[in-house]
């Protein structure tokens, strides 16, 4: 059995930087991951990562207020005041880690505009930000000689005397288990696309730290919150990134009419993602798009323009449909793209059991409320990574060493055995993408009680059919048709808390939009809701929203 | 549409055998081959073993050889491999050791990687940022666009014969501190990277370039780096000498002069490497491949002159 200070689950950007911060501060770090670090899913964020940088003028505050305005009024404004005053002196971490950030005349950082913000305060890499940000972190976990326990997959999270105490996980290529003992335990395990089809999400978010966490106990919040970005590929999701947007893109119909001037007059296509997914959709339902498709329009960038600041978009544009983005607009629509909601903690990221935290995106501090700016994700998993490894430290100075009881390796070893054993039935990419279009059609951009309750039952029945699902590779070395079942598992538990909490909020908030109560009510839902698992079933409740300055008012774009 | 693959199996709890297994499976018309191989798995064959992720050539992880040369299969469309419906083959990665089917072991990737100190070391620790032109980020973000998918590696010819060649991506990944205005180790790194294993034993191969998902160029790169070396003096490398004997020896006779360019580029005060030279000039000289002892005058060696000092002349222009 290894033994660790702190384990870290997740190589992304808050996996990386709380892991960075857990050797600065000492402490005996491992970090383990179902992929290598780099192949994580922070890759995929493209547009920037946002900051208000005092020395240009700009004020946290400004930035504060356009995240709440963002969320709907459902961000905790206590936690939106965190991520924003520390942005500053993440991005300037950054820099100095290496990051190439783009630069203006003077060869100081530059910015682009992105939605839901009047000013620029966007900092970026080209159209490959996260990857850029994610190979550096990389960088740093190479200098700092970080333990990393590479294309492991974790089953469960074990606790002792109510604390946690460790992980148990295999070694995806040899099938080797094993027991690893840590005081504390960061979950940064990225986002739960894949319980969506289509997503723009990698297929290894599959929402393992949600499922991970809500099996120790640990509540999942505002889970009915789910992003649809306006600007996806049609037929596999891939993302365009709102950079287009921000460097003055335009989103047209069918009959070339910019038609955001309806919908958010002033803030035209930077409106909050929410806003412009459900206006594409309106006119794609109204007949106003080809395909179930509308338009997203660059022509009038150029091209030089287009591949010096949106190469990478360009790539996906002539790779996967054969369109040169200078000459002609590319058919989009919206698109699943990140969950908002995710394992409660708090501005620390700790969550109610002691010494298990959770960062980034399967994390809810919460900072996105009920939608999240583009921009600000990259920037929770910096600022969050980092907080979380730090509350550690006094944490795992005060615990002694606990004894895990062996029982628990076994038995955990017999479960997967059993897996195995299993008569040939059913193949878990059939009940998988059963609960991908289930998903889609039941929790999309418009939800009602009917297609919720549609929702609700799918995963009821899908959750009855599980057991029927074999493993045909009865292999130790590299079985991904194993982790693509236990990930099925993951997803099934996540997928039934969203439809609880999209069940509960009875009003359309931010990106939770019903088509039968269509507008927002603070007097009963300026709440979190709370799904938590109690052994048998979940349990639903809801929590207060914390607000400081801004007073909620009505929301318009 | 149907796809017909051919997938190099490979199962070290079964056999060290490797063999070829044929798939036909019905495919959208704009499926990508990483589409086609996600399929068969989920569908004809759970036992078949590959890496991906993104589906959108940004993690890196779905490098492999279709018909023999490595490409990002989830950027490659069937229909452009395969127009006519031909079978498509598909092997793992070359140049490193296979785990399971297309599954390659990348540890000893990951090890060159960090073989270059792969981080920008600076001591100056500014309050806000670095003051950096953009064009200089700019033109890190070529380097930057690396995915560390392997493709560059399973192709170099160099590595084929020495494994212990620091390679392409762990090159071009050196490029990018070399060439980073904040980076103070420059001249070090240069120096560390003209030793064995490092930028002179690439063999300007063009595959490297060839093959990169994201034009990345890696071989360019690495001739940079010569060049830059040279320009901070590291001369004493049998690269460096090479070089300069090639130039000299056209210059002078219109035509490369082996044995001189052999001796030149070991080194006259290398008597190590000067006897393993002779070792092999009789190994030559018994099976009669010796090069003559002068080379051959060409017949107008005033125009080679002419082009040398043409040449000449413009690389000064450029500088």
């Amino acid at each position: 059995m290894s033994k660790h200070d702190l384990l870290i689950i997740g190589a992304g950007l808050a996996g990386l930087r709380a892991a960075v911060e857990g050797v600065r501060q000492g402490l005996n770090v491992a970090v383990i991951t179902k992929v290598h670090p780099v192949r994580s899913h922070s890759n995929a964020a493209q547009g920037g990562i946002n900051a208000a940088l005092t020395d240009r003028g700009d004020d946290w505050r400004d930035h504060a207020f356009s995240t709440i305005k963002g969320s709907d009024y459902l961000a905790d404004q206590d936690a939106v005041e965190v991520m924003c005053r520390e942005a500053g002196d993440a991005i300037i971490e950054l820099e100095n880690m290496g990051v190439i950030f783009s630069r203006d005349d003077e060869g100081k950082l530059g910015t682009r505009a992105f939605g839901g913000q009047k000013k620029a305060r966007t900092y970026f890499v080209g159209a490959i930000t996260g990857s850029a940000l994610l190979h550096v972190l990389y960088e740093q976990s190479v200098k700092y000689n970080l333990h990393i326990y590479e294309e492991w997959f974790v089953t469960k999270l074990i606790k002792e005397d109510g604390r946690i105490a460790g992980a148990i996980a295999f070694d995806i290529k040899t099938g080797q288990m094993e027991m690893i003992s840590a005081k504390a335990v960061v979950l940064a395990t990225g986002g739960a696309g894949r319980v969506f089809e289509p997503s723009t999400n990698a297929l290894i978010c599959t929402g393992d730290g949600l499922s991970l966490a809500m099996q120790a106990g640990v509540p999942l919040m505002d889970t009915e919150m789910i992003q649809y970005h306006p600007t996806t590929l049609a037929g596999n999701g891939i993302l365009l990134s709102e950079a287009a947007r921000g460097d003055g893109a335009y989103l047209i119909n069918s009959e070339g009419e910019r038609f955001m001037e309806k919908y958010a007059p002033e803030y035209m296509e930077l409106a909050s993602r929410d806003v412009v997914s459900r206006a594409e959709q309106t006119e794609i339902d109204e007949g106003r798009g080809v395909d179930g498709c509308v338009f997203l329009d660059l022509r009038h960038l150029g091209k030089k323009f287009i591949e010096d600041r949106l190469g990478y978009l360009q790539e996906v544009a002539l790779e996967f449909r054969g369109i040169d983005l200078s000459e002609k607009p590319i058919p989009i629509k919206p698109g699943m793209h990140y969950i908002m909601g995710g394992i409660k903690t708090d501005l620390n990221g700790a969550t109610n059991v002691p010494g298990l935290y959770a960062a980034g995106e399967c994390a809810n501090v919460s900072v996105h409320g009920a939608n999240r700016l583009g921009a600000n994700s990259l920037l929770d998993t910096i600022v969050f990574g980092r907080r979380s490894a730090i509350e550690s430290v006094e944490y795992i100075k005060s615990v002694k060493d606990v004894e895990i009881d062996s029982k628990e390796l076994s038995k955990e070893k017999s479960r997967i055995q059993s897996i195995l054993d299993r008569p040939k039935g059913m193949r878990s990419a059939e009940l998988r993408d059963k609960m991908g279009s289930t998903m889609t059609k039941g929790i999309g951009v418009w939800r009602d009680t009917e297609s919720i309750k549609y929702a609700i039952e799918g995963m009821k029945s899908i959750r009855g059919q599980l057991p029927n699902v074999y493993v045909e590779n009865k292999g130790k070395v590299f079985n991904t048709d194993l982790t693509s079942y236990l990930e099925l598992e993951f997803m099934v538990d996540v997928a039934e808390s969203i439809c609880q909490g999209a069940n509960a909020r009875f009003e359309s908030r931010g990106a939770h939009f019903r088509t039968d109560v269509t507008t927002r009510n603070d007097k009963d839902w300026l709440k979190h809701t709370i799904v938590e698992y109690n052994g048998e079933e979940l349990n639903t409740t809801s929590e207060d929203v914390t607000i400081t300055d801004w007073e909620p008012t009505e929301r318009v774009y | 549409m149907e796809a017909l693959i051919k997938v190099k199996r490979y199962n070290p709890e079964e056999s060290e055998e490797t063999y070829f297994q044929d798939y036909s499976i019905d495919v959208a018309e704009d499926s990508t081959i990483l589409d086609s191989l996600i399929k068969i798995r989920e569908e004809q064959d759970g036992t078949l073993s590959l890496r991906c992720s993104c589906r959108a050539s940004i993690c890196g992880s779905c490098s492999m050889r279709v018909n023999g040369s490595a490409k990002l299969v989830c950027k490659t469309r069937v229909k452009e491999i395969s127009p006519d419906g031909e079978a498509i083959t598909i092997e793992p990665m070359g140049n490193f050791k296979v785990i399971k089917d297309l599954v390659t072991e990348m540890d000893s990737f990951w090890s060159k990687m960090k073989s270059v100190d792969p981080y920008v070391k600076t001591s100056f620790e500014p309050e806000a940022e670095h003051i950096a032109s953009n064009e200089s980020m700019t033109h890190l973000l070529g380097v930057m666009n690396c995915i560390m998918c392997g493709a560059c590696v399973s192709e170099c010819t160099a590595m084929e014969v020495d494994p212990t060649f620091t390679g392409p991506a762990a090159l071009a990944k050196a490029y990018r501190f070399v060439a980073d205005p904040r980076d103070e180790e420059a001249n070090s790194r240069l120096g560390k990277l003209n030793e064995n294993t490092g930028v002179w034993d690439c063999t300007r191969c063009l595959a490297c370039v060839e093959v990169c998902p994201k034009d990345v160029a890696p071989m360019e790169r690495i001739v940079k780096m010569r060049d830059l070396a040279i320009e901070e003096g590291y001369t004493n490398t049998s690269g460096y000498r090479h070089t300069e004997s090639f130039n000299d020896s056209i210059k002078k006779h219109g035509r490369l002069d082996e044995t001189r360019l052999a001796l030149e580029s070991t080194g006259l005060l290398n008597i190590s490497g000067l006897i393993d030279l002779a070792k092999i000039g009789i190994k030559s000289l018994i099976r009669g491949k010796l090069p003559p002892i002068l080379p051959h005058r060409p017949k107008d060696m005033k125009k080679v002159t002419s082009i040398a000092e043409r040449l000449d002349n413009q690389g000064k222009e450029e500088e």
